[in-house]
């Protein structure tokens, strides 16, 4: 029972209490750069949390053998390689959005929240821990992308996923979906959920 | 003149920093002090304009004429990470004055997504060999423009009093959207 529990904890210390974005502030380029509408946070989110878990599977399973100097350089072929086929199946099946992305879905390989998880976990713990371990960072990353997403298509555009929340009274703030209304967002989450972690440490 | 306007354009109206987001982590994390600013943004300078070259030669010379296209990400990552230890090997045996400037920085460049992100986009924009190298400079002075700029307004903000919550990394989000802002002044400056 109580290795059942560590193994959720596993999954679930990555959605907030080390959650990338708002935390260990990894992975910041792509979180400003394509959270213009939720739709593209949820996109990038997803290609995110597919190559951060398929290269964790693969190189927990290959730790052993990677001789230790040159284990940046293979973590980053790795990578590498799923994000190019990340990008193929975005191109391939979701024309649209892989243009919208642009060449923010390439540069996932440079995403220093993945190779954070290959150096800090994925080399040191067996598939099924490294499996969970991506899998919860990924999510986490995935919630930030979607709600900053979400505010700042809400009040640039006055929608969320194109469904219309706010009426014609509604003047959309411009300044939210172009590249200030980024930074401002992420400042006042980021301040948030320091007050957040205050409460509940007081609590 | 489109040489001048390509600097122009990578330098100051499309900053990568500001407008594309590339380059944010050294952003927050080495804009403390304006010297180490100075610091990092020419190492990333550096390396930029050598990268602009290299990748160009590795895409127009081997990718395409092989018809390999599809490995791009993984040449020119790998081309990157190799780039920079020979420049760091190469600085520390040419300048020892320069390798203590810039040395503790260069190995953080690999992860960089601006040097990324600049061989990409110049590869996007099918810009020809001379036009990339003078994309690497220009997107590298911007880099190093924005960061300077940044350390500055932290170094004043050091005596600001900031709630309590924001300090850190809240507060700097929130200047690099004031700073944002005001590079959007540039915005259709020129268009190319």
């Amino acid at each position: 029972m109580a290795k059942k529990a560590t193994l959720m904890r596993e999954y679930a210390k990555g959605l907030w209490d080390e959650n990338p974005v708002l935390i260990s502030l990894l992975g910041l380029c792509p979180t400003l750069a394509v959270t213009n509408s939720a739709i593209n946070g949820i996109a990038m989110g997803l290609a995110t949390t597919f190559v951060v878990v398929s290269s964790s599977v693969i190189i927990s399973s290959i730790r052993k053998v990677i001789p230790h100097q040159v284990r940046i350089a293979s973590y980053i072929v790795v990578i590498a390689t799923f994000v190019t086929v990340a990008d193929r199946f975005l191109a391939a099946f979701t024309p649209e959005i892989s243009k919208a992305l642009g060449p923010y879905v390439p540069l996932i390989v440079v995403n220093c929240l993945i190779l954070g998880r290959q150096e800090a976990f994925s080399s040191k713990n067996s598939p099924g821990r490294s499996f969970l371990d991506a899998l919860g960072m990924g999510t986490g990353f995935l919630l930030v992308l979607f709600v900053l997403g979400a505010i700042r298509e809400l009040l640039g555009s006055g929608s969320i996923l194109n469904f219309t929340i706010l009426g014609d009274w509604f003047m959309p703030w411009m300044v939210m979906i172009l590249p200030p209304g980024a930074f401002l967002t992420l400042g006042l989450l980021i301040g948030l959920s320091n007050w957040i972690n205050e409460r509940r440490a007081e609590a | 003149m489109k040489l001048f306007l390509i600097f122009i354009s990578a330098a100051i109206v499309n900053n990568f920093v500001l407008s594309y987001f590339l380059g944010i982590c050294p952003f927050v994390g080495v804009s403390k002090k304006v010297s180490s600013a100075v610091s990092m943004g020419m190492a990333v300078t550096f390396v930029m304009t050598i990268t602009a070259a290299v990748t160009w030669l590795i895409y127009h010379l081997i990718l395409v004429p092989f018809n390999v296209v599809i490995l791009e990400y993984v040449s020119f990552i790998l081309v990157i990470a190799s780039l920079v230890q020979l420049v760091e090997m190469f600085i520390r045996k040419i300048s020892k004055p320069l390798y203590d400037t810039l040395g503790i920085y260069l190995p953080l460049i690999t992860t960089n997504c601006a040097i990324l992100g600049l061989a990409l986009f110049a590869v996007l924009r099918e810009y020809g060999f001379i036009e990339s190298i003078v994309y690497g400079i220009g997107a590298g002075v911007g880099f190093t423009l924005a960061l300077v700029i940044m350390a500055g307004i932290r170094e004043e903000l050091e005596l600001a009093n900031v709630p309590k919550h924001f300090q850190g990394a809240g507060i700097t989000m929130i200047v690099a959207g004031s700073l944002a802002l005001a590079f959007m002044g540039f915005a259709g400056l020129i268009s190319i």
